[in-house]
């Protein structure tokens, strides 16, 4: 056998590096640009610190719902019931703190276990049952759409203790003295995590380096590293500037971080990714394809709890109309960031990507008084023109 | 007389492989034709150019229909001139009536409103003509293959048939469904209809045939008048075996040593049809260091039996006993069987043996994330350098192990698919039609590749339709024919010839439906 090494002639190596950084940050050049618009015809408004910390606040559960729909459209399925799953947690949530009384820690994991039982009822029937998903999540959309009302009665029932509130309007406590308007501890951690991700960067492509793998060109890394320092600083200035991180940015960073990582570098990971791309060489390569669909659906009750919560915190109130429509906004989301309706494609980065344009979409056209209902028909262009564009460039 | 259909010197190639070269062809009005040869002799590609798949300008040679020169565009030319083709998967809407499925494309109808009555009443016609008593309400779901089958010949009749053409119509039918097809057939011969009637069973052939021709590798090698001599079984067999050693094998240094895989009264069934017997109770063992071909028509229950050992992936209601170096095991799920030390290499590489959409890296370490993966958490570093590994020493031609599986050829993706199990470390592989879609080149590498598994002391298995290439590899051969082995050869003295025989030989005694036909001897009706 010959000794042949990895590399490859250089030209070749740059040009598909190039395609495929293209690829993989088309998405977020789309939304640099999106903002950049709203940024201009709002005369700055949109990144003003007030309005970029309500935006996070707005779209938070959008997120925390798309990494988990993610997984479910990797694996070649959908839940529609997110939402409805959504309002009735909220709805347990406000019966047990509001009219029982029931210490906020617990009810908050009871919630979210009820969620994950909500999805495992689901995924069962998908998984073992192989009713396709579409019609099992509809019937669960309607389902607990219902239960929410029954649980509410029809009235909103509110509001919930001041701690529990924290969830979603609460800041990160400010430990350091403040110097102005600054909050120092949340600038400081802004800027461990971009030193952080650079340093994190460099140490992998040492790394590969140090085993003869060929790596992006220096340049590129170095211009990558420093663009994204400077975004990650400067949102956290602009953010600092108000009233620090919220706790509610907290959760979600530290949730895109752990499904980045499973979805990337770990075995169930890379088998949830098998199952949608073929199941079964997948589960003829000794995957347990039910079991792992199964778990997406569990893994996604949980994650619509937890989104309901939020919701429900930053509402003060659980009302009968929780929820309503937010599947539309979550499953948007994993196709603009580039998930195939296929399954076996798409990425956590993409689905986050995905939410935010869909967030920055609805808040700046809100700022410039173009009524919801252009809104919706410009949303809806944007889905198809994003799924045309990543369609058009699967193809070429 | 003269022929209805002539194809005059038909020569078709695929990207450089010669599918049929100056194929000469006739059939006469009221003739029932015979057109007999292994699988990948050209027969579908003929009735393909005839039916207009093949369009006229993508192949060489001319078809002269009725007197005329035709030049078929597409499958509608040729219907309108009423040459129908029956395909052996059949082509009917299973939650339709037999009516709806009858007059699918044109219903008669009134100002576009399908008229029932006379939709009705045609069927019940048609029926009648093919000898099926069933209401024209039934749904096709609830009919067997072989009604469902004299359903497709009657949609047939709807239409205006001058020609029809039969793909292995009697492969999926048992012993009384097929006499009956048969006699339809000979029926048709009375109307003057002209048949072609494609088949593996000689005995069928035998009894109905006016003419058999022999295809093989694409050329016409054998032309008999079944009414002018007497159809010998064997002239027939040798016409469509044999052929000169094309491709050669690579040299082996044989070293067998100690059993490593028992299989004994081994039996599955049906998972649809519970009630079919599949593999019938079959023995089957391989060594260290052995390889074993089994041999067999498409269908004669070689990838059921390779897919019910490996993790029970096929069938149901298996039982039956699996030693694996000589130690009782049972094998419930494939992760359990990869465990033992088990792969199974699939005959459908793109539909079941890989993902095409994931890289070469993804694909060679599906089966075996755990080696590069301590604590759940994949290295990437040392998945990189295992499928580049594997890369080189199977020569597997990609830009890089992140090229996407789906753009690779056929021989190198078959590559990846030995990579990915070879990773697994088994003591047993089980390759399914490991050569099929390969070119030469790559079949070398294949065997080479067999070769160096079998060298490493590892039993190999290797099922496969191409004749030459099981004498050429393999240490032993077993003949499977209708889910039981009907013969076993040592490598050395296996021929083609015996090996047809064998499956022939068993074809005859299952279908044997009348007698007289058994014999061969040219018991013409």
């Amino acid at each position: 056998m010959t000794d042949k090494t990895v590399s490859l002639p250089e030209e070749r190596q740059h040009g598909s590096f190039i395609k495929n950084n293209l690829r993989n940050y088309g998405m977020l050049m789309s939304l640099v640009a999106i903002m950049l618009f709203f940024q201009v015809v709002t005369g700055g408004t949109l990144l003003q610190p007030l309005n970029l910390t309500n935006l996070v606040l707005q779209n938070s559960y959008i997120v925390i719902m798309a990494l988990g729909m993610l997984l479910i459209i990797v694996t070649g399925h959908i839940d529609l019931s997110v939402g409805s799953v959504a309002g009735f947690i909220g709805a347990v949530a406000a019966l047990l703190m509001v009219t029982y009384k029931v210490d906020y820690t617990l009810a908050f994991v009871a919630c979210l276990a009820l969620g994950a039982a909500i999805g495992a009822a689901q995924g069962y029937w998908v998984a073992y049952f192989k009713i396709p998903s579409f019609i099992v999540t509809l019937a669960g959309m309607l389902v607990f759409k219902g239960l929410a009302l029954a649980v509410l009665q029809g009235q909103s029932l509110g509001p919930f203790p001041a701690t529990f509130q924290k969830l979603s309007s609460g800041f990160i406590p400010e430990l350091l003295p403040e110097a102005g308007t600054l909050h120092p501890t949340s600038m400081l951690i802004g800027a461990l995590l971009a030193l952080g991700l650079v340093y994190a960067s460099a140490k992998g492509r040492s790394r590969e380096q140090s085993h003869g793998i060929e790596v992006e060109p220096y340049g590129f890394f170095l211009g990558k590293s420093i663009v994204l320092a400077c975004a990650v600083l400067y949102f956290t200035y602009l953010i600092a500037t108000y009233r620090g991180l919220p706790n509610v940015l907290v959760i979600m960073s530290a949730l895109i971080a752990l499904y980045g990582f499973v979805t990337r570098r770990t075995v169930i990971g890379r088998q949830i990714y098998a199952v949608g791309g073929n199941a079964k060489a997948a589960s003829l390569s000794g995957i347990k394809t039910e079991r792992l669909t199964f778990l997406t659906f569990v893994n996604m009750g949980a994650l619509a709890a937890l989104a309901g919560l939020v919701f429900a915190a930053r509402l003060n109130t659980a009302t009968p109309k929780a929820g309503l429509g937010f599947e539309l906004d979550v499953i948007a989301a994993c196709f603009i960031g580039g998930a195939s309706a296929y399954g076996g494609v798409g990425r956590v980065g993409g689905a986050v990507v995905g939410a935010m344009i869909m967030g920055v979409m609805n808040n700046g056209m809100s700022i410039l008084g173009i009524g919801i209902d252009y809104q919706q028909v410009i949303k809806g262009l944007v889905l198809l023109g994003a799924v045309c564009i990543d369609v058009y460039n699967q193809r070429r | 007389m003269t022929a209805m259909l002539e194809m005059r010197n038909v020569s078709k190639s695929f990207a450089g492989v010669q599918a049929l070269r100056d194929v000469n062809f006739s059939v006469r009005a009221g003739q029932i034709h015979a057109l007999v040869g292994e699988n990948g002799a050209g027969k579908s590609t003929l009735m393909k150019v005839l039916s207009g798949v093949y369009p006229h300008g993508s192949y060489e040679g001319t078809i002269v229909f009725e007197g005329e020169e035709r030049r078929f565009r597409d499958i509608n030319d040729s219907e309108a001139l009423g040459i129908i083709i029956i395909h052996q998967e059949l082509a009917l809407i299973p939650l339709m009536s037999i009516a709806e499925n009858i007059f699918l494309s044109h219903p008669p109808s009134k100002l576009g409103v399908i008229d029932r009555d006379e939709v009705y009443r045609r069927t019940r016609e048609l029926l009648a003509q093919v000898g099926l008593k069933e209401s024209p309400d039934t749904l096709i779901t609830d009919l067997g293959v072989g009604k469902q089958q004299l359903v497709e010949i009657a949609k047939a009749l709807s239409k205006r048939v001058r020609m029809l053409i039969l793909d292995e119509p009697t492969a999926s039918l048992n012993e009384a469904d097929s006499a009956a097809l048969l006699e339809r057939l000979m029926a048709f011969r009375e109307q003057g209809i002209g048949s072609i009637l494609i088949s593996h069973k000689l005995n069928e052939v035998a009894r109905v045939a006016d003419h058999i021709t022999v295809l093989r590798d694409g050329r016409t090698v054998d032309s008999i008048d079944c009414h002018a001599e007497p159809i010998q079984e064997d002239r027939i067999i040798r016409s469509m075996v044999n052929r000169d050693m094309a491709h050669r094998f690579p040299e082996r240094n044989v070293k067998i040593g100690e059993p490593v895989l028992d299989v004994e009264n081994w039996s599955v069934y049906h998972p649809i049809h519970p009630e079919r017997q599949v593999i019938k109770n079959v023995s089957f063992g391989v060594k260290r260091g052995e390889v074993v071909g089994i041999a067999g028509l498409m269908g004669a229950g070689r990838t059921e039996f390779a897919m019910s050992l490996f993790g029970r992936s096929w069938g149901t209601n298996i039982s039956g006993i699996i030693r694996l170096e000589g130690r009782e095991i049972a094998l419930p799920t494939v992760a359990a069987a990869i465990d033992a030390g088990l792969a199974y290499v699939t005959e459908d590489r793109k539909q079941l043996g890989l993902i095409l959409a994931d890289d070469v890296r993804k694909n060679i370490t599906l089966a075996s994330l755990d080696q590069v993966a301590p604590g759940r958490v994949i290295d990437d570093i040392a998945e990189l350098k295992v499928a580049s590994d594997y890369r080189n020493r199977m020569r597997i031609r990609c830009s890089d192990v992140y090229q996407e599986t789906g753009q690779l050829s056929g021989g190198n993706q078959q590559k990846v698919v030995l990579s990915k199990w070879l990773m697994t470390d088994p003591k047993v592989l089980i390759l399914d039609e490991p050569t099929r879609g390969i070119d030469v080149g790559a079949k070398y590498e294949i065997y080479c590749i067999i070769n160096e598994l079998a060298e490493a002391g590892r039993g190999v298995v290797v099922i496969s339709s191409e004749m030459p290439e099981l004498l050429g590899i393999c240490d032993r051969i077993c003949v499977m024919n209708d889910g039981a082995f009907v013969g076993e050869f040592k490598g050395s003295e296996a021929t083609q010839e015996k090996i047809m025989r064998a499956i022939m030989r068993n074809e005859r005694s299952i279908g044997n439906a009348a007698p007289a036909a058994a014999e061969m001897g040219g018991s013409q009706p």
